[in-house]
């Protein structure tokens, strides 16, 4: 690991930050990760790196091109050589030794990306690592248990099922959750023996990097290269390669089209993560005691507000019974109103910063859209500025609007703290508003009858439905959308498909010819 | 009113907007815009050169900005009509494979809402589909 950016000088961090002393430190520069070593970039650019805690440079990292996707490519192709070709008892074994690795680090981890991405330490402490960690160890397992199958076509005539990595596969990375994003796809591409190329967002690069110094010992030099810099510029060149077998995207539409027609270009699968406006809705018979189910229910309600609302799940419309619903809402904006605001290294802040200024301002124009059109505020709605240290940083009021679902604050994926808020009368009036969108990601019902949330579940177009529960992320569940919402599925054993080939050997016992000729 | 109204443009840009999409002209040729919606970058007015994103046949075309055609996604489009789409910029980073990136800078769709006359006009005068350019 005596590397260009391991040399580097330390990060200028918050001084809020100080008393964290990382494992791994922040470095002020950051280079590719290629072959198992920091690489400068070829053409020698870096771009700067904000802290979105307080707006301020925190390092530089490596503005790529395609001179630099072609290096990374070329190790993984070298790697790939053996690497594929590693038995899953090997491949499982290091998967669980990279997951008690990130266990080993997790607050080093949680640290800086919370540094880099301005979410609140409890969740990176708590959900973002945690989930890491348990996704490397479920696919070594998932591997171990995989079997391929046999078809008997007759009695002398077998079908033999192998599962065959597909190679080396692209990985595009969004910026919501760096590093737990990067192992929803590295885990089970890895487990399936394929090496990868992986372009991470150019808002929040650094926690991928503390990563792969972390487990540079455990993985073998080019079976995950690192390629930073601008979508334009790596993204592009990575997608567009006709040195990749399948190429992994999350995002949103328009990209996501972009990444399919250079995939048809070089006729290679894709599977895209494009995002939604997810309902989440709530049946009168929530409000008939006031016990921890309700409670729960209004938690569920306030999960908009997790991670700054920068989850392509974030339960953005909530639809409330007529019934209970002004009973239901005073409660619920209640709840949001404690939402702890601030300094994200505080354990105790629930909602931290914006992970950029572009983020921050179309949040703030959405607001003014939702204003413009007619919703009415309940909560929020304004940028917040904190004081000292935090005042150029990018943070939002938790918002609430009440409107229609036809209004573009219903319709759009704002990636912020704001919630837009129905009524519905029924059953069936909630299903159609619930699916009166273009997308169909995630979605939430809560109610206390079986009956009303099976059929809901079911009605509802979405790939995940929450059933009294929300924002939970196991990674033995199917994560995936509907619609607009993208093609394939995350996390899960299925999973593994999505980077595996099937080989079949056709196989004949019998030494007698078929006759034709 | 609605006899005033004449012509109404469905996407507009600001001067800061249109000095950026004129520097990329300078470096990429001529371009196009794709309004995007979904995750992360979405909802952002995504600048390709042209050529580079196929436009489908059902893509809507808003008109043209600074001399530079924006689309929108059919549906997409179904839910955003009431709207006019300004275009503007802000400091920023990244958003997709779209050409501002590296500038340190990004398009920012700013919206406001057609009023009954404008509506009136609009709903008269559908918008084509398609490339229009070819």
């Amino acid at each position: 690991m005596s590397t260009v950016a391991t040399k580097a000088p330390l990060a200028p961090l918050p001084k809020l930050a100080a008393g964290f002393t990382p494992a791994i430190p922040i470095r002020s520069r950051y280079d590719n990760w290629i072959g198992g070593q920091h690489v400068a970039p070829v053409r020698g650019n870096y771009f700067s790196n904000p802290t979105p805690i307080t707006g301020q440079p925190l390092c530089d990292v490596a503005r790529s091109t395609h001179e630099d996707v072609e290096k990374a490519l070329d190790a993984a192709h070298a790697a790939a050589k053996s690497w594929n070709v590693t038995s899953p008892a090997h491949r499982a074994v290091i998967l669980n030794t990279i997951a008690d690795r990130i266990e080993a680090n997790l607050d080093t981890l949680a640290f800086i990306e919370t540094i880099d991405n301005g979410k609140p330490i409890r969740e990176t402490t708590h959900a973002d690592m945690p989930l890491a960690v348990d996704h490397f160890r479920y696919f070594a397992g998932a591997l171990r248990a995989q079997e391929g199958t046999i078809s008997e076509i007759d009695h002398d005539t077998i079908a033999y099922h192998f599962h065959e990595p597909l190679g080396v596969v692209g990985q595009i990375i969004p910026w919501n959750f760096p590093l737990l994003m990067a192992v929803w796809k590295l885990a089970p591409a890895l487990a399936a023996g394929n090496c990868v190329v992986i372009k991470p967002a150019e808002q929040t690069p650094v926690s991928i990097m503390a990563f792969m110094e972390l487990v540079a010992d455990i993985l073998p030099p080019g079976v995950v290269n690192v390629v930073q810099g601008f979508g334009v510029e790596a993204g592009k060149p990575l997608a567009s390669s006709p040195r990749i077998a399948k190429i992994a995207f999350t995002g949103e539409t328009t990209t996501g089209r972009l990444i399919m027609q250079y995939a048809s270009e070089n006729l290679i699968p894709v599977t895209l993560e494009l995002g939604g406006k997810s309902p989440n809705v709530f049946f009168a018979d929530v409000v008939e005691a006031d016990d921890d189910f309700f409670d729960k229910a209004l938690e569920g309600f306030a999960m908009f507000a997790l991670n700054q609302g920068e989850v392509c799940t974030c339960p953005s419309r909530a639809l409330v019974q007529d019934a209970i619903y002004d009973r239901f809402m005073e409660r619920a904006v209640a709840r949001t109103k404690q939402i702890v605001e601030g300094n994200p290294l505080d354990a105790k802040t629930m909602i931290g910063a914006q992970a950029s200024n572009d983020q921050l301002e179309k949040i703030l124009s959405y607001l003014d859209i939702g204003k413009k059109e007619g919703a009415k505020v309940l909560t929020g709605g304004e940028r917040r500025i904190h004081p000292g240290e935090l005042k150029d940083g990018y943070y939002v009021q938790p918002t609430i609007f009440e409107g229609h679902n036809r209004m573009r604050i219903f319709q759009e994926e704002i990636f912020g703290p704001v919630l837009s808020v129905t009524r519905f009368k029924d059953f069936d009036d909630a299903l159609a508003i619930a699916n009166d969108t273009l997308y169909g990601l995630g979605a939430g019902v809560w109610s206390r009858d079986a009956n009303t949330c099976y059929r809901m579940g079911r009605g509802i177009k979405a790939g995940r439905v929450w059933t009294n529960c929300y924002h939970a992320y196991p990674a033995h569940a199917a994560f995936g959308g509907y619609k607009q919402s993208g093609i394939g599925r995350e996390t899960h054993k299925m999973m593994l498909d999505h980077y595996q080939q099937t080989k079949n050997l056709l196989v004949s016992y019998s030494p007698k010819k078929l006759g034709f000729f | 009113m609605a006899s005033h109204v004449t012509d109404v443009a469905r996407v507009v840009i600001t001067p800061e907007a249109e000095a950026v999409l004129r520097q990329l002209e300078a470096q990429h040729g001529p371009l196009l815009f794709h309004q995007s919606g979904g995750c992360c970058d979405g909802s952002a007015a995504m600048c390709y050169p042209r050529g580079d994103f196929r436009i489908g046949q059902r893509d809507v075309y808003l008109g043209e900005i600074a001399g530079t055609p924006f689309y929108i996604g059919a549906q997409q489009f179904e839910y955003w009509q009431h709207t006019q789409l300004l275009i503007d910029v802000v400091p920023g980073r990244g958003s997709g494979f779209s050409l501002e990136a590296p500038l340190g800078v990004r398009f920012l769709t700013r919206s406001r809402v057609f009023d009954e006359a404008e509506q009136a006009w609009l709903d008269a005068c559908p918008p084509p589909r398609g490339p229009q350019d070819e």
